[in-house]
């Protein structure tokens, strides 16, 4: 967030160690969601909400946006801002239609990781070595990704058989898995329509009937980066290059060497959430990335620059997604969801002293929930946005107790820190 | 300002002189790699250099471009990046067009309907600038990442808006959907260019005009030294009595004016109506514009023609068998290759002043010639 820039207006919060909030209470909010959930389900009579259906398609839809958010939380963890992740999942989409095509959808996927990591590294060339500023960097990259992506289409998949200009032949997906027994089990518990019970069996068979092997890579990658980077003396390390360079150097940590390795596995994990994105849906295309980087980079700082948090804002904008391909009916009932949202914002502001914004949200959801009582259904064209509002929405509604990479997207010289 | 001295002026072309002939050289690399002739892509677009209308057309592009690249100047300049031009410039379009394409305006006399649909297209820009200025100083959001949120819901917001039961209806005899078209009286006329179909469009002088308006606010004015100041050291502007603040959201707020402005020459001199073939990316090209003439009204002009006449000559390229992408590649190495050199000679001048400073002040004595 302190994006080189000017530091007007910015309240950084404390670290306060002491209030981290046990897996218990993450679970109860998990818990209490679901419930909410139901309710909506009930009084809108949208069983599509908490359907095994959504919630399989809201997975699909989740991993490359995870992906980006991940390849995002590795940069800024070593201090470097990186918009590129939507011209670096580009490349990987591009890699994996080209291997994947030859040689199967895990060649694809090695192969857009690995396009990915050249765009990791041009942004580590740009940003480290030449200290050009990181906003400006990630811009470059995305106008040269895609454009590089297309040259490279034209050239090579025009005359494959199956192939045009802008898109590659199929790629075989990846396999899936399914729990036997339980699938069915729970089909039977979901068809009851029973309050909660049904939903939660719906959300569970989601999970557990025909996961893609990549979704099952996708959470390892995941649990994986919150154990290195926390977990691991190199993970310190690489995130004490993000928290305050200049020590961490007078410590003899080298910060150039942190600040590379980063941007590789930033570079990899966007190529890799490309190639997810190719293989799920068969093919290569041209734009078939559609922003998905920036959302990434919004279910990033919606989870607070962590790794659980970022794996929820991509299941919660992946959920929407997956609602706005369903149709309207459920997508309307999320218009309640987000007020009612607002309006515990609301009340957790007006308990911490701040009048002001908890007026404001408050606002904001009484705004929502009449438009959801006023209306029949959402203008299709609008679900879209939903991630992009909410991400605007947490940034000005919960802004102080995000805290951000202290020492992100400023640049670094060796031997000149503050 | 810096004394012009020829080595000066010479270091100063160094860097975008140097990034062009690199990126000229990575793409006839890339060329030559993939089997194609550099020679026959460099004969391709000289082929189309000689048509007028490709001059003209890039004239037009470069307006559009120059518009983009101001806007985007007059943040870098106090260091906000105005990632939103974008955003700004299509809802500024989209609106304005409505608005330009109304039954009720075409009662209005010409002058005052062009300009009605200016000041619009300006205040929409500056509201969808505002936003982000807004949760900049009272939230201290990020505008990199409030701009970006906004770019998005901007596109999302036109195509709701760009429907016929909105603001727009079909086009007869096609699927391309618009705004209510511009009648002639709402409409700005062409320059002729000799030898060329296509007009210059002949919103190309207000693009010079924003562009002395930004010369002359920034280098004779109190805003503009106020501006610059702030960019230049936060602190040190706080120090003297600037509120910061108050500097973002005026020029957040000027920013999204201009990049409203971006759509108006071709709304006004060849489309006539928002339709969903308004090129998106254009705030990221004006990034770009800014960039490679560095802020400056002049050097943005000519790195505004070069960018146009690159996209221009590159449609001849797909003819000659060669993807016109290449084009796009070698204006992405230029954007990271001038960024580079600037910073590469920003060190080197830095270097050469302190040795410099260092000759000047004299050798200091060592230990031995001290006690001797």
């Amino acid at each position: 967030m302190s994006v080189g820039g000017l530091a007007v207006g910015l309240e950084v919060a404390p670290a306060d160690r002491g209030k981290r909030l046990s897996p218990w209470v993450y679970a109860l909010v998990a818990v209490a969601a679901l419930v909410v959930l139901s309710v909506v389900r009930l009084l809108s009579g949208a069983t599509d909400l908490t359907s095994a259906g959504t919630v399989q398609a809201a997975l699909t839809a989740a991993v490359p946006l995870a992906m980006a958010g991940l390849a995002g939380l590795w940069a800024e963890r070593a201090g470097v801002v990186n918009i590129g992740l939507e011209g670096m999942m580009v490349l990987g989409t591009f890699g994996a239609g080209y291997a994947g095509y030859q040689w199967g959808p895990w060649a694809g996927v090695v192969f857009g990781l690995l396009l990915g990591v050249v765009g990791g590294l041009l942004h580590a060339v740009a940003t480290v070595t030449f200290g050009v500023d990181h906003i400006i960097s990630g811009v470059a990259i995305n106008l040269l990704a895609p454009g590089a992506a297309l040259f490279l289409s034209k050239l090579y998949f025009s005359d494959a058989p199956g192939g045009g200009q802008k898109q590659s032949p199929r790629i075989s997906d990846a396999p899936k898995v399914t729990i036997p027994g339980l699938s069915s089990l729970l089909a039977d518990i979901e068809a009851k329509r029973w309050f909660f019970v049904s939903d939660l069996a719906g959300v569970l068979r989601g999970l557990t009937t025909e996961v893609s092997l990549l979704t099952l890579l996708a959470v390892l990658v995941i649990v994986g980066t919150a154990w290195v980077l926390w977990r691991t003396p190199f993970g310190l390390r690489l995130r004490s290059c993000g928290e305050s360079p200049a020590a961490a150097e007078s410590l003899g940590v080298n910060v150039y060497k942190y600040k590379y390795l980063a941007l590789v596995a930033s570079g990899a994990f966007a190529g890799l959430g490309g190639a997810f994105l190719a293989v799920s849906s068969g093919q290569y295309r041209d734009g078939q990335t559609g922003g998905r980087g920036f959302i990434g980079l919004a279910a990033m700082i919606f989870g607070n620059w962590r790794p659980g948090g970022l794996a929820t804002g991509a299941g919660l904008f992946g959920y929407t997604d997956a609602m706005a391909l369903r149709g309207s009916s459920a997508v309307h009932a999320l218009l309640l969801l987000l007020g009612i949202a607002l309006v515990v914002v609301a009340v957790i502001q007006y308990r911490s002293g701040h009048q002001l914004l908890s007026g404001v949200a408050a606002a904001l959801g009484v705004l929502f929930g009449y438009w959801y009582f006023s209306t029949d259904e959402v203008p299709p064209e609008l679900v879209g946005a939903a991630p992009y509002v909410v991400t605007l929405l947490v940034l000005g509604l919960a802004a102080q107790r995000l805290r951000p990479p202290r020492h992100a997207g400023e640049p670094y010289r060796r031997g000149q820190g503050v | 300002m810096r004394k012009l001295s020829p080595r000066s002026v010479l270091l100063g072309l160094a860097a975008p002189v140097g990034a062009l002939v690199f990126a000229l050289l990575v793409c006839a690399a890339i060329l030559a790699l993939t089997g194609k002739s550099p020679a026959d892509t460099i004969d391709a677009m000289a082929t189309a250099t000689q048509r007028p209308r490709t001059i003209a057309n890039s004239i037009n592009s470069a307006t559009t471009y120059y518009l983009a690249a101001v806007a985007v100047a007059i943040g870098f300049k106090m260091k906000l990046f105005n990632i939103g031009v974008d955003g700004q410039y299509r809802m500024a379009a989209m609106l304005s067009a409505a608005l330009a394409g109304a039954t009720f305006m075409s009662g209005v006399p010409q002058f005052l309907r062009i300009a009605m649909t200016i000041v619009a297209a300006m205040l929409v820009g500056a509201a969808w600038a505002g936003l982000a200025a807004l949760l900049k100083v009272t939230r201290g959001v990020s505008e990199v990442i409030s701009t970006i949120m906004l770019n998005a819901i901007a596109t999302y917001l036109v195509s709701y808006l760009l429907n016929p039961a909105r603001l727009a209806q079909a086009t007869a005899g096609s699927n391309n959907i618009s705004t209510r078209r511009i009648d002639a009286g709402g409409q700005v006329p062409g320059l002729p260019y000799p030898g060329s179909t296509s007009k210059v469009f002949g919103l190309i002088f207000l693009a010079v005009l924003v562009g002395v308006l930004y010369w002359f606010v920034l280098s004779r004015t109190r805003f503009g030294f106020e501006l610059k100041a702030t960019g230049l050291s936060e602190s040190a502007a706080v120090a003297s009595g600037v509120s910061v603040k108050r500097m973002v959201v005026y020029s957040m707020l000027i920013s999204g004016a201009v990049a409203g402005l971006v759509g108006m020459p071709q709304l006004l001199g060849s489309s006539y109506g928002y339709a969903l073939d308004f090129p998106p990316g254009l705030g990221f090209i004006g990034i770009a514009v800014a960039l490679l003439g560095r802020n400056h009204p002049v050097g943005m002009a000519v790195s505004a023609l070069l960018w146009g006449y690159l996209d221009n000559t590159a449609n001849s390229l797909d003819v000659a068998g060669i993807p016109r992408e290449i084009v796009a590649i070698m204006q992405g190495v230029i954007v990271l290759s001038v960024v580079a050199a600037y910073e590469l000679v920003r060190r080197y001048r830095v270097r050469a002043e302190q040795q410099e400073v260092g000759r000047a002040l004299g050798r200091t004595k060592t230990l031995e010639e001290v006690s001797s």
